[in-house]
């Protein structure tokens, strides 16, 4: 038995993953082009994403202004600081657009996805939709899984747009730089495919991650209330974990 | 209304000639090595409403577990209406369910859904009625748990009692043949208890069903049900009408029926911790 429970330490994680991705292959099999399934996938877009929207586009707009405080701070040095919209434009739609938009829609809508069926699991409406004989995974875990992939990188689009705007507010707005050489260097420089589109699919793969954990683990949380607590921290932890190492895997093959 | 329904549902021609709705033989389920039913057999017959009775833990929820296909048994056959549950894979089984209303404990109304979309979610999923039929079904079987007019309520806004209801009424809106009932009027008042009694006995009469309702509700049982089962100890522990059982000579039985605090039950708690420290 207890040779038993060491065993079970190192393949526990491992059989999680494997019913983690059954779940997804579960998901995507119930994936129709029914009128009823698109609704109630916009319906969850305009739940966990346009709700999410707020808090992205402030936080979009101070990354911006920091990002920009910063860069000119060590631009100044070289006598380079009308090269920021270059280096803010880069870091961010490569890495800070998607990588802060994943882990704040992890905290901010995961976290909500997580609590919301763990409670219909505590409450057995999960039960009683298995009773009515409807598939609660199509039902409940589809729609909120499909609405995470699609908000994800719409709200990184936003969340770069309202960092240019804060870059745009600090360098030329408080620090007084030349907007033309701004807005051409950002042309110039920032590449359209390159830089923006390749965060935007890293960001449809955060989505896809988040959003994943965030329903399997309300889905399999324990019908208590500390069962659906545990299961929300968890959801945070692991997806903000899983984006930052996807995040490096992805940009050193992709790049 | 309850007598007239009551003795109507107590008629020895019902069910009594056809062949048993739910008929349960020798099964056994375990969790590990915690044997939770060890070889029950029930025979429920066709329009009855039978009660299951029990100590706490006894095993009732499982076994309506069993009886709706969520949980599998580990020996033994459950078959309903001729079918045999257990062997149905999962396509099937999911079938098989619209011939089965549930009412869990709490109702387990969907929180985010009028009471209306509640009643109506098993409509829209396994039929294609235009709307306007749909909403006169449902305005029906609203009405006939007396909750007309609450359709655009939110279930946090119902009390307990009328959570029940609304959650019997989507229960049985397709028309199921059999309704299982677990504990359902734990919890609530006196005046809500015997309204949703009046309508388990009246909704089974009137569309013609089967009930099994798990109860620790001693007068609910004499009152309501037909025929009646004990469950103790991972076995049936006695059966019979109710009238019946209330005189049993069988100590255990007795002491279950009369609310005594001696008798035999007692020492099946005792001689169960031995399994409790082997599941914990
Ligand atoms: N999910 C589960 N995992 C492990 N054991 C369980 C589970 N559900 C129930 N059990 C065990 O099965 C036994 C029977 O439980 P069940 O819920 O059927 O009892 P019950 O007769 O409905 O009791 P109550 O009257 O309190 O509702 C109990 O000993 C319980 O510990
Ligand atoms: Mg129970």
């Amino acid at each position: 038995m207890e040779t038993n429970f060491r065993f079970t330490r190192f393949t526990a994680p491992i059989q999680t993953a494997g019913h983690c991705l059954l779940f997804l292959l579960r998901m995507l099999a119930g994936l129709r082009p029914a009128l009823a399934q698109v609704q109630s996938i916009l319906q969850q877009v305009y739940l966990i994403g346009a709700r999410s929207l707020v808090i992205i586009m402030i936080c979009g707009f101070f990354v911006g202004m920091v990002l920009s405080l910063q860069a000119i701070n060590a631009l100044e040095q070289f006598g380079a600081s009308d090269q920021v919209s270059l280096l803010v434009g880069k870091s961010l739609f490569r890495e800070l657009g998607p990588v802060l938009t994943a882990l704040l829609f992890a905290g901010r809508a995961g976290t909500a996805i997580t609590a919301e069926i763990g409670l219909m699991r505590a409450t057995s409406q999960i039960d009683a939709m298995e009773l009515m004989a409807i598939d609660p995974v199509q039902r409940v875990a589809l729609p909120r899984f499909m609405a995470g992939l699609i908000s994800v990188p719409l709200l990184t689009a936003m969340f770069n747009a309202l960092a240019i705007l804060g870059a745009v507010a600090f360098s030329i707005g408080v620090q007084g730089l030349d907007p033309g050489i701004f807005w051409s260097k950002l042309q110039t420089g920032v590449y359209f495919g390159k830089d923006f589109m390749g965060g935007i699919w890293k960001s449809l793969v955060f989505g896809g991650i988040v959003s994943l954990i965030a329903v399997f683990f309300g889905y399999t949380a324990k019908p208590t209330g500390a069962g659906v607590g545990t299961a929300t921290t968890n959801t945070v932890v692991l997806s903000s974990v899983l984006v930052l190492i996807f995040d490096f895997i992805m940009t050193s093959f992709l790049t | 209304m309850l007598e007239t329904a009551q003795q109507a549902g107590r008629n020895p021609g019902v069910g009594t000639s056809a062949a048993p709705i739910i008929r349960i033989r020798n099964l056994v389920f375990r969790r590990g090595r915690n044997t939770i039913l060890d070889g029950i057999n029930m025979d429920i017959p066709r329009g009855a409403i039978v009660a299951l009775m029990g100590p706490s833990g006894a095993g009732k929820t499982t076994l309506l577990q069993l009886i709706a296909g969520q949980l599998r048994p580990d020996e033994g056959s459950i078959e309903i209406n001729g079918t045999n549950v257990s062997t149905l894979s999962d396509r099937e089984l999911y079938r098989f369910r619209r011939n089965i209303g549930v009412l869990l404990q709490n109702g387990a109304l969907f929180t985010d859904l009028t009471v209306f979309e509640n009643i109506a979610t098993p409509v829209r999923e396994h039929t294609d009625l235009p709307e306007a039929l749909i909403r006169r079904l449902i305005m029906t079987k609203l009405n006939s748990v007396g909750l007309g007019g609450t359709e655009d309520l939110m279930p946090h806004e119902l009390s307990g009692g009328m959570a029940r209801r609304v959650a019997l009424a989507r229960a049985v809106v397709l028309d199921p043949l059999i309704m299982l009932y677990d504990e359902p009027t734990t919890g609530l008042d006196p005046i809500a208890v015997s309204t949703v009694r009046t309508l388990m006995r009246e909704t089974n009469d009137a569309l013609g069903l089967t009930s099994l309702i798990v109860t620790h509700d001693v007068v609910q049982v004499s009152q309501l049900a037909d025929y009646c089962y004990i469950i103790a100890s991972a076995r049936i522990a006695g059966e019979g009408p109710p009238g019946e059982l209330a005189h049993s000579k069988d100590p255990g039985i007795d002491q279950f029926v009369n609310g005594k605090v001696e008798g035999p039950i007692a020492f099946h708690y005792t001689s169960a911790d031995r399994q409790w420290s082997l599941l914990g």
